[in-house]
């Protein structure tokens, strides 16, 4: 949740940095150690995006699918039996779950792409309009993933599990 | 673009990217689109087909979504390894690799949207 959270800081800040950089009259002309910073910053962005994945896919998400033994009443170890155990809370597995699971890999390949483009076409981007509103579109698509996944985690990870979600009613009763 | 300067012409890649070919963009542009729209198509496939989520199904803990997100992974980069390659000093038509990449990657968002999943598969 902290490299997801830090990741869509990072795609905003990214975000309104592409859409400033639109209007400017003159290209920005950055030092030695402002490209070696720009380079970090988007080097760092990509990680971040793909540690938010692969910890959410393969620490977090084991222990959200955990199987309770058979016969154990107590399901509030087991949040993916606890949440479609209700009707009322079913929706956030059905809906926030299954989305958020897949939808989250889209920000981190969209993201790879942006910092790619944006490094290789640092100086020359002025002369590639459409490349620049390529970038801009798809980091726009990547932040609203991101956004997705980030706000279905949060809700799943913090919300659900205390409260059971049971005052947001997603959907019909799972099957 | 003037007929002087067709939909794909080859150029020589300078060191200080002046005149960069568009090229290496749409490569990678058009292989992040292809990448989401695989990783929807396989997350509808798992979803549909008891034996496609087993085939998807690398890591046991993960379930389906090790090998979807990991197939997905492979395929845009293949993809993008292929594509790099071919247009690596070549300007090509950036415009039609901008709408076809858009399209891809809505298509993959609406595929891993739940309920969009389910109306394909009629549930």
């Amino acid at each position: 949740m902290v490299f997801g959270a830090f990741f869509l800081m990072a795609i905003y800040g990214l975000v309104v940095e592409l859409g400033r950089s639109a209007y400017l009259e003159q290209p920005a002309m950055l030092t030695a150690r402002g490209q070696s910073l720009e380079r970090l910053y988007l080097f760092s962005m990509v990680g971040l995006g793909w540690a938010a994945v692969l910890t959410g896919a393969y620490l977090v998400y084991p222990w959200y699918r955990a199987v309770p033994p058979a016969g154990f009443a107590d399901l509030s170890l087991y949040p993916r039996y606890f949440l479609k155990s209700r009707a009322a809370t079913a929706g956030w597995h059905d809906l926030g779950m299954e989305w958020k699971e897949h939808i989250a890999w889209i920000a981190p390949i969209v993201m790879t792409m942006v910092a790619y483009v944006l490094t290789k076409y640092r100086l020359s981007m002025r002369e590639h309009p459409q490349v620049r509103k390529a970038v801009l579109v798809f980091a726009l698509v990547a932040l609203g993933a991101a956004g997705i996944a980030g706000f279905f985690g949060a809700m799943l990870n913090k919300y659900a599990p205390v409260n059971g979600g049971s005052t947001i009613h997603l959907m019909g009763k799972s099957q | 673009m003037t007929p002087a300067q067709p939909d794909r012409e080859e150029r020589k890649t300078t060191k200080g990217g002046e005149s960069l070919p568009t090229g290496p963009a749409a490569a990678a542009i058009l292989s992040a689109g292809v990448g989401c729209s695989v990783l929807g198509i396989l997350s509808v496939a798992a979803d549909a087909s008891k034996p496609i989520a087993r085939l998807m199904t690398l890591y046991r803990p993960t379930g389906p979504l090790s090998g979807v997100s990991s197939l997905a992974i492979l395929i845009w980069l293949g993809t993008w390894f292929i594509l790099a390659k071919r247009w690596q000093i070549r300007t090509v038509a950036i415009a039609k690799v901008n709408v076809t990449a858009f399209l891809l990657l809505v298509l993959g968002i609406l595929l891993t949207f739940p309920p969009f999943g389910d109306l394909l598969q009629g549930k």
